[in-house]
């Protein structure tokens, strides 16, 4: 903070329990900010909807990843043993979806599980090393016992002064501010 | 009490007290308390048992190893395999491994969808267990084929060419199983990850030495408890919970196709799938019961891991063990009631025959030894339940050894009828897989929270805001 360089990252209010932050999460939405977040030890039922998020759209990553998975699966399969090197075996047919169809079943949801987990990743920008909230101390105790919520200096909101003001008087918290290097 | 009349606010009755769940974690411990016993059993210096544990394991690991190092370069034939049972402890240690690991994604996945929530004290570990167990399975299949590096190397299990340009066969089940287990494997090990990921933040957080800071720090991948983040999070886990939910019956109803689809009698039969997966899940819960009642009281976790958790356990050890006690009947009424002779002499010579004591065993341990738990006073004691369990563990593996070797040791031909015995080499390969799999899960404890941190305080009342310990001041 001393340092001229250091340009302010936001306020960081921490609170108690799960009830406190809940209430503060509501009034921080109904104040209108948007650059801001709660930070949890672990996801607090009903924190979207007090938070005013929208619905997490990880679904789609899942969907492409299984559509492409099953017609990857069923093309390999195609291309191999019908179209490239046809091979009668036992007299079976050189193609159907029919026994082509539990290793395109696998394929579909292998390639589902690698959309869901990167699409997470993607959504959430991880992984991320840096993140100007690991210089606070306190903040260690959000994987803990403690709850915060942080609001950005980028937020349109944002003043410094009233923002504090409105974060201890009408949320009721421990306030500090964080910095950017 | 309310005084009649006063009270205008309209209150739901209270739950009789027998209808009132125990807390999934006793005593009220607050969220501190969780992150500090947990976190700690990991941070904290082993006790002193572990040593002797881990390096008996290491040296089973060892063994297996050099064992499979003598296989490569002298040959399969230094397992007991020989016409006609070409498939014996091997393939039995396989499908022995890979049901064990159903119990770990029954618990992650299909216990999630069904908000049973006592699963968040046992999942991690559970899930573990399911990589671990498939890491050993994967070894049976890979090196029963005796010169691996035509398995391995384009031609049979990968979708590449072969030296003469032909491509797998994908008609043959075989090959349905190497996408199955392969698939498998890697998302079990997604869904553990993504679970790991608050938990390694925890670590990350707590730790004060520096390798563990980094690591914890490189694999927890900058995780704050964004609640931007958990929103993708939860949708996330949800649909690894969906998408292992179908995955783990598929998975051992194609391992059962690798017998159902032959014509062999004592495989060919339409009950495999279903009677597999209940068997599968049977086994897993058999030994997360066998890893995790020795945990839970010598990490002194009596109060996440509860009693209730192992009655639970052993009720789903109750119904799947009569699934599966239902199945080995059903088959004997088929084959009779097939009409097929080969059919009938095949289970016949299953309990009568030369491995009548396999199939005894079988009986015993599988079908026996789970209705002990219709006695409540039985299903919470836990050395009771810990020593049925090993039972569950050795029927498992004997059901297995039965299907496999009492089928094919005598089909149709008595020309062709033979005995398989297990070289020394199959017991200590088999023996030797025990150490890997408790040389991994040793280091599991080792490095790795056990339970899942995140998980246990997210169903505890302090985490709820409507709840007067989740800090909640009067009614809504």
């Amino acid at each position: 903070m001393s340092s001229n360089r250091s340009k302010p990252h936001g306020l960081l209010a921490e609170f108690h329990t799960a009830a406190d932050i809940f209430e503060a999460a509501i009034r921080c939405r109904d104040a209108g900010f948007t650059q801001w977040d709660v930070y949890t030890p672990f996801p607090i039922h009903g924190m979207d909807e007090a938070m005013g998020l929208r619905k997490s759209p990880v679904g789609w990553f899942t969907f492409c990843g299984g559509f492409t998975g099953f017609f990857t699966g069923m093309t390999m399969i195609w291309y191999m043993n019908k179209f490239d090197y046809p091979l009668v075996v036992g007299g079976k047919p050189l193609f159907t979806p029919l026994y082509a169809f539990p290793v395109s079943y696998e394929m579909t949801i292998l390639l589902s599980a690698f959309g869901t987990l990167f699409g997470m990743f993607f959504l959430n920008r991880l992984p991320k090393f840096y993140n100007p909230l690991f210089k606070n101390e306190r903040f260690k105790k959000s994987t803990d016992d403690r709850f915060f919520i942080c609001i950005e200096a980028t937020d349109p909101k944002f003043g410094t002064d009233a923002t504090r003001t409105f974060l201890t008087e009408k949320c009721h918290a421990a306030v500090v501010e964080l910095v950017e290097d | 009490m309310a005084s009649p009349g006063k009270s205008a606010a309209v209150k739901a009755p209270e739950p009789p007290a027998e209808l009132v769940r125990e807390p999934l974690v006793l005593n009220n411990r607050s969220l501190g308390w969780i992150t500090d016993a947990i976190a700690g059993v990991c941070e904290k210096p082993m006790p002193v048992w572990w040593w002797p544990a881990f390096i008996v394991s290491v040296g089973g690991m060892i063994t297996m190893f050099s064992l499979i190092a003598y296989l490569v370069s002298t040959g399969v034939g230094v397992w007991g395999l020989n016409q006609p049972a070409d498939w014996a402890w091997d393939i039995t240690n396989f499908v022995f491994w890979i049901g064990i690991g159903h119990a770990g994604t029954l618990i992650s996945a299909v216990l999630f969808l069904l908000r049973q929530k006592w699963r968040t004290s046992v999942n991690r570990a559970a899930e573990a267990m399911t990589i671990f167990a498939v890491a050993c399975a994967g070894i049976f299949p890979v090196f029963h084929t005796g010169r691996v590096w035509f398995a391995l190397l384009p031609g049979y299990l990968f979708p590449a060419p072969n030296a003469n340009e032909i491509w797998p066969q994908f008609r043959s089940p075989l090959l349905w199983d190497v996408f199955a287990v392969s698939t498998y494997g890697t998302v079990s090990l997604l869904f553990w990850y993504v679970g790991l990921i608050p938990d390694l933040a925890t670590l990350r957080d707590r730790s004060k030495g520096l390798l563990r800071r980094f690591f914890y720090g490189l694999f927890s991948l900058g995780w704050t408890g964004s609640n931007r983040h958990w929103s993708n999070y939860e949708k996330a886990y949800l649909l690894l919970a969906g998408l292992s939910t179908p995955l783990v019956l598929s998975v051992h109803s194609i391992v059962s196709f690798d017998f159902a689809v032959s014509v062999v009698p004592g495989w060919h039969t339409t009950i495999f799938p279903p009677y597999f997966v209940a068997g599968a899940i049977f086994s897993g819960f058999g030994m997360v019961l066998t890893l995790l009642i020795p945990l839970r009281s010598l990490f002194k976790l009596e109060d996440v891991i509860t009693l209730r958790h192992v009655e639970l356990m052993c009720k789903v050890l109750l119904a799947t063990g009569s699934i599966v006690g239902y199945a080995y009947g059903m088959e004997f009424f088929i084959a009779w009631y097939g009409g097929s002779p080969y059919e009938l002499y095949a289970f016949k010579n299953r309990a009568f025959g030369p491995y009548w004591w396999s199939y005894w065993a079988m009986i015993s341990c599988n079908v026996i030894s789970p209705h002990f738990f219709w006695f409540k006073k039985l299903r919470t004691s836990v050395v009771f339940v810990w020593i049925v369990s090993i039972f569950v563990n050795i029927g498992m593996w004997f059901e297995r050894f039965v299907i496999i070797v009492t089928s094919l040791h005598r089909d149709y031909l008595p020309s062709s009828w033979g005995y398989f015995t297990p070289s020394w080499v199959d017991v200590m390969t088999f023996v030797g897989s025990f150490g890997l799999f408790m040389t991994l899960f040793l280091l599991f404890i080792r490095f790795l929270p056990v339970i899942a941190i995140s998980e246990v305080k997210g169903v505890t009342p302090q985490a709820d805001p409507h709840h007067p310990l989740g800090g909640a001041k009067g009614h809504h």
